[in-house]
């Protein structure tokens, strides 16, 4: 228990009585209630995430936008200002080093805010691979807090506390800087959650602070903090894909279903390119796909998909949705079995459970 | 912790009512607790035999499966219909309307290997981490 990592606000989720787990080697919080509760609320109100734990990287230089398209599935050439994409970290077989999110803070400066347990395997690679740029790779992750708040209610909880910046005007993968609590911070209209929110980054200093002020302030709106549990059911119904689940270093971006993510008309060369071209004209043979259970039971993440008997594929994730109150999650099947509508099964135990191929994404938020 | 007076308990965190020849099952407040949210329940058919100490079925939480053991030998003559649409009950009433299955015994003997109550609660205090 003595090696596991801390983020600052480790006091207050024991304090609020939050049951801790082991994440990635560090010490956080599963639930402080119940997962069901903290998932149904943030699609309801609103509810407030832990998330310093998360990577993240600063790439700066004049060739910093040459460095991030070199290892990057996406296109930041073009990102405006302040403006965020979320893209791959890509191996050279176009497979997934982790997924991130790409902010434009400068032409020359770029954040990638990436996986808490892949930040020091990432860094280590980008590092590898800006060899040949004039950029420089910086890893802030130890001295960068971050607090996520999300659902309808965040924009109303948060702006109080934020002086200097608009909120409202900020546009979904957008952001801005704010002064909180003294500090000016970055603040983002992104999220894990498949709703509206922002992810505040700050000092580790004043992360506690925030926290108290944020729940504070939220209370009164419905405000709950929220652990790593309702983190992975939310996500999970707004088909966000897990590093480690549903996608790594043997899954391609077209493999993974994230083709949006991908723009093979980027001038120049990038890790993955000739194995993803080949991909795009030639297909893939696998499909990461979106699916509910058609008879009772819950899919979970290495369970057998079966089609006429056989063998055809595995749940990356799965689970029973809080929210949508039903039994659902990813898998990889075969091309032919990927269209919408296709039945197939999967193996709970030993029992063959039935399964259909929905549209992505499970849960979509009006807007 | 709620940990009923007139129950009997097992190392795996069940519970029985003895009622003569039969009793009710469940499982204990600190397991439902310890599990956190139950989604989904599998339990043995109506009829079936159970083994004292063996898999009867299993509770499914939002994290993860867990196993839940019979405390005596016996057959299942009744199971639990709400538990199908309401797994939450496990949560809310785990010693009332949340019960499992109920069991005709075969060997009343196997119940002095079993816990009391004082005993359970002893248990659960020195297993708490």
């Amino acid at each position: 228990m003595g090696d596991l990592k801390m983020t600052p606000l480790n006091a207050e989720h024991r304090a609020l009585g939050a049951k801790m787990v082991d994440f990635g080697g560090w010490d956080m919080p599963v639930q402080y209630t119940s997962i069901i509760d903290e998932h149904v609320t943030v699609r309801t109100r609103a509810g407030l995430f832990d998330v310093s734990h998360m990577g993240e990287i600063w790439v700066e230089g004049p060739q910093a936008l040459d460095l991030v398209q070199f290892v990057s599935s996406n296109d930041a050439s073009k990102l405006a200002l302040h403006q965020i994409q979320y893209s791959g970290l890509l191996t050279p077989e176009g497979c997934f080093v982790d997924d991130m999110l790409v902010h434009k803070d400068a032409d020359d400066r770029f954040l990638l805010v990436v996986n808490a347990s892949n930040t020091d395997k990432d860094y280590a690679w980008i590092l590898s691979q800006a060899a040949g740029f004039d950029a420089e790779v910086a890893n802030k992750s130890p001295e960068t807090a971050q607090i996520a708040i999300q659902g309808p209610k965040s924009l109303e909880i948060l702006q109080p506390l934020v002086v200097g910046l608009d909120l409202a005007p900020i546009k979904y993968y957008w952001y801005g800087y704010g002064t909180v609590l003294g500090e000016r911070c970055l603040i983002a209209r992104t999220g894990y959650t498949g709703e509206d929110g922002f992810e505040v980054y700050l000092s580790p200093a004043n992360a506690p602070a925030l926290w108290r002020a944020l729940l504070e302030a939220g209370r009164p709106l419905g405000l709950v903090p929220t652990g790593l549990g309702a983190r992975d059911t939310l996500r999970l119904e707004a088909c966000m894909a897990l590093y480690g689940n549903d996608i790594d270093d043997t899954t391609t971006v077209l493999d993974a279903d994230l083709g949006w993510i991908l723009k093979l008309g980027k001038p120049g060369s990038f890790n993955g390119r000739a194995i993803l071209e080949k991909q795009k004209a030639e297909g893939t043979s696998r499909k990461l796909v979106a699916f509910e259970l058609t008879d009772r039971g819950i899919p979970r993440h290495g369970h057998e998909c079966y089609a006429g008997g056989q063998k055809v594929g595995v749940v990356t994730s799965g689970t029973h949705a809080p929210f949508l109150k039903k039994p659902l999650g990813m898998a990889y099947l075969p091309v032919a079995f990927s269209q919408v509508g296709s039945a197939f099964d999967v193996d709970i135990r030993g029992r063959r459970v039935p399964a259909v191929v929905v549209p992505k994404p499970h849960y979509k938020r009006a807007r | 912790m709620n940990i009923p007076s007139d129950l009997k308990y097992t190392k795996s965190h069940e519970w029985i009512r003895v009622e003569g020849q039969a009793g009710t099952v469940g499982i204990t407040d600190f397991a439902q607790q310890e599990l956190g949210d139950i989604v989904f329940v599998e339990g043995p058919a109506q009829g079936a035999s159970v083994s004292a100490g063996a898999a009867m079925g299993s509770v499914e939480s939002v994290k993860a499966v867990s196993e839940v053991n019979s405390p005596v030998s016996g057959t299942v003559n009744q199971i639990n219909p709400e538990l199908g649409d309401h797994p939450e009950l496990l949560n809310s009433d785990p010693y009332g309307a949340g019960w499992l299955i109920k069991v005709t015994l075969s060997d009343a003997g196997e119940l002095a290997g079993l816990m009391e109550a004082d005993a359970y609660a002893k248990y659960v205090a020195e297993s708490a981490h």
